[in-house]
């Protein structure tokens, strides 16, 4: 009987273990293994070094070091946007009738779901020194700006493409607070910020680090945003991995794209290590 | 502060939906500028449905969502239930952590290495150029599991254990309780994560751009290469069909199913206990 309960576990477990094994875990493999060879797959740690090395002739600066801390940075500050704009409109979603909440909810996913080049190609005419808003900024009598090509514009696609990513999560935590507890607290003397920083905040982190995650992770390995709106060179290290693999040299992309990997894979560990002591902590307390 | 709260809100969407309105008004647009209206005309709409390569990648584009859909759905269920019944807590682990890693690696490193595995294994075989509809399909269907999953287990574990047993009881089969007891228990979870796997598929550029091959294009990737040139409007107007199209799936799925589908849901509900 329960041999035949294990075997029934198998046939349903089976297709997905070996999908996942094949076109999950093998293909991972695969990229150690290309980064860790050169063109004819013999073993080198030259395309490591060259990513943590290579020099700029002109400049003397590290290329690609360059490029990951820029990624790094401009996806660090597109996140703070996010979770500035999006944190507020998801408190005020959740305190708004059902209805209007299912609205902007419908509001919040309608960019999400539609193509993000066109509304990324959108961004790019409208920044451009002969854009709307230059058209916009010229008509009430000031200077035009020069925005498109540079890191304020990178920004403003980030910002722009993934708010929802940072908005839903929070949203969805933050719908499933207990009101009564702000009541509680107000009741009990808190004045507003009070309340937000040691009740709702609180309440609302593992929304934050999921928004925080969904933002960031897309944000420092996107590609189309920075060829669109930035100066059009290799910007940031999705540009770099995009343009190895363009141009054939797959064992070097694939070293940038496990270097990435592996810093991310700790960032997160490292993330999970500290909410999980934080709830830990927090619970002991209790 | 409540006024706050309001032009607060309309600011975001404001800038949420700014592009997205000029590129409506200016698929109208008689002449090709983003910025200067010069007059209406729907010319740019007679030109999409004259322009073939793209008809062809939105056909290719709902071929490879629906094959993807189809067949995550069915292997990501048949997975739910497997790793529900696992007795063996780190097997367990295991498996969930397995089926994180397409979710949280970005879409870049996913693509990159299919790409690097398709390439490597057609080398083996002698094949000049690997990547096909067919390495895109594995490729969609890889990253859609995880999303089916998440929506079927929790569904799962809401299932009381004593139903299937109960059909069993009373002569079915194991497989017969399977289909007849858990799969309609739980597919409200097996209907999201299907139209996840869909939407995901339909919207994915970063991974089918490194795992498609020259003779299969969707959507995304004919957007991309017209974006690479100056864009002519009919791109615009295309933008404004998919628009309208989301718009109305949107509203149909959010406001109408809710109400009415909760209230269909209570009667039959009460009218099972009466």
């Amino acid at each position: 009987m329960s041999g035949a309960k294990s075997r029934r576990t198998a046939v349903l477990l089976g297709p997905y273990s070996v999908w996942a094994a094949l076109f999950i875990l093998v293909p991972l493999f695969f990229v150690a293994y290309y980064a860790f060879t050169d063109n004819s797959f013999n073993f080198t740690l030259d395309n490591i070094l060259k990513f943590f090395t290579e020099q700029s002739r002109e400049t003397g600066s590290r290329i690609y070091l360059d490029i990951f801390f820029r990624s790094l940075k401009l996806a660090v500050i597109s996140t703070v946007i996010c979770l500035l704009m999006g944190y507020p409109l998801a408190y005020i979603m959740t305190r708004a009738g059902e209805r209007a909440q299912k609205i902007m909810m419908v509001l919040i996913m309608i960019p999400m779901w539609m193509n993000f080049l066109i509304r990324t190609y959108a961004w790019m005419t409208i920044l451009q020194d002969t854009g709307i808003l230059n058209g916009f900024i010229q008509s009430l009598g000031l200077q035009p700006i020069h925005i498109i090509g540079t890191e304020s514009a990178v920004v403003v696609g980030m910002v722009y493409d993934y708010l929802p990513y940072m908005v839903l999560p929070i949203y969805s935590v933050m719908a499933k607070m207990d009101y009564k507890l702000v009541e509680a607290a107000r009741d009990l003397g808190c004045n507003g910020l009070q309340v937000l920083r040691r009740v709702i905040l609180p309440l609302s982190i593992p929304g934050i680090l999921n928004g925080v995650t969904m933002v960031l992770i897309p944000s420092i390995s996107t590609f189309y945003i920075s060829q669109k709106l930035g100066n059009g060179k290799f910007f940031l290290i999705g540009d770099a991995i995009e343009g190895q693999y363009v141009s054939n040299n797959l064992h070097f992309a694939a070293a940038m794209a496990f270097i990435l990997m592996v810093i991310l894979l700790a960032a997160m560990a490292l993330i999970k290590y500290l909410t999980g002591r934080r709830e830990y902590e927090g619970g002991a307390k209790a | 502060m409540k006024i706050a709260s309001k032009v607060y809100t309309a600011l975001v969407f404001i800038f949420l939906f700014a592009p997205i309105v000029i590129l409506l008004v200016f698929s109208f647009n008689e002449g090709r500028s983003l910025a200067v209206f010069s007059g209406f005309s729907l010319k740019w709409y007679r030109e999409l449905f004259r322009d073939e390569a793209t008809l062809t990648s939105v056909r290719n584009t709902l071929l490879l969502a629906v094959s993807a859909m189809v067949i995550s759905t069915v292997i990501g269920v048949a997975a739910s239930v497997g790793i529900e019944r696992l007795r063996a807590k780190w097997l367990k682990t295991a498996i969930n952590t397995v089926t994180d890693i397409p979710m949280t690696n970005p879409d870049i490193i996913t693509g990159i290495s299919l790409m690097l595995m398709f390439v490597f294994a057609g080398r083996l075989f002698g094949l000049a150029n690997s990547l096909s509809f067919w390495t895109m399909l594995v490729a969609h269907v890889t990253f859609c599991l995880p999303y089916v999953i998440l929506q079927v287990l929790p569904k799962l574990r809401q299932l009381d254990p004593a139903l299937p047993e109960a059909a069993m009881d009373l002569g079915c089969t194991p497989w017969e309780a399977f289909f007849k007891v858990t799969i309609p228990e739980i597919m409200p979870g097996i209907v999201t994560g299907a139209i996840m796997a869909f939407t995901m598929s339909l919207d994915d550029f970063v991974i089918s751009y490194f795992t498609s091959g020259a003779g299969f294009q969707t959507l995304p990737i004919r957007i991309y290469n017209m974006t690479k040139k100056t864009v002519t409007p009919k791109m615009y107007a295309l933008a404004t069909i998919i628009f309208f199209v989301i718009l109305a799936l949107l509203l149909i799925s959010n406001l109408t199913d809710d109400d009415a589908m909760a209230k269909r849901r209570e009667k039959k509900r009460l009218k099972g206990k009466s």
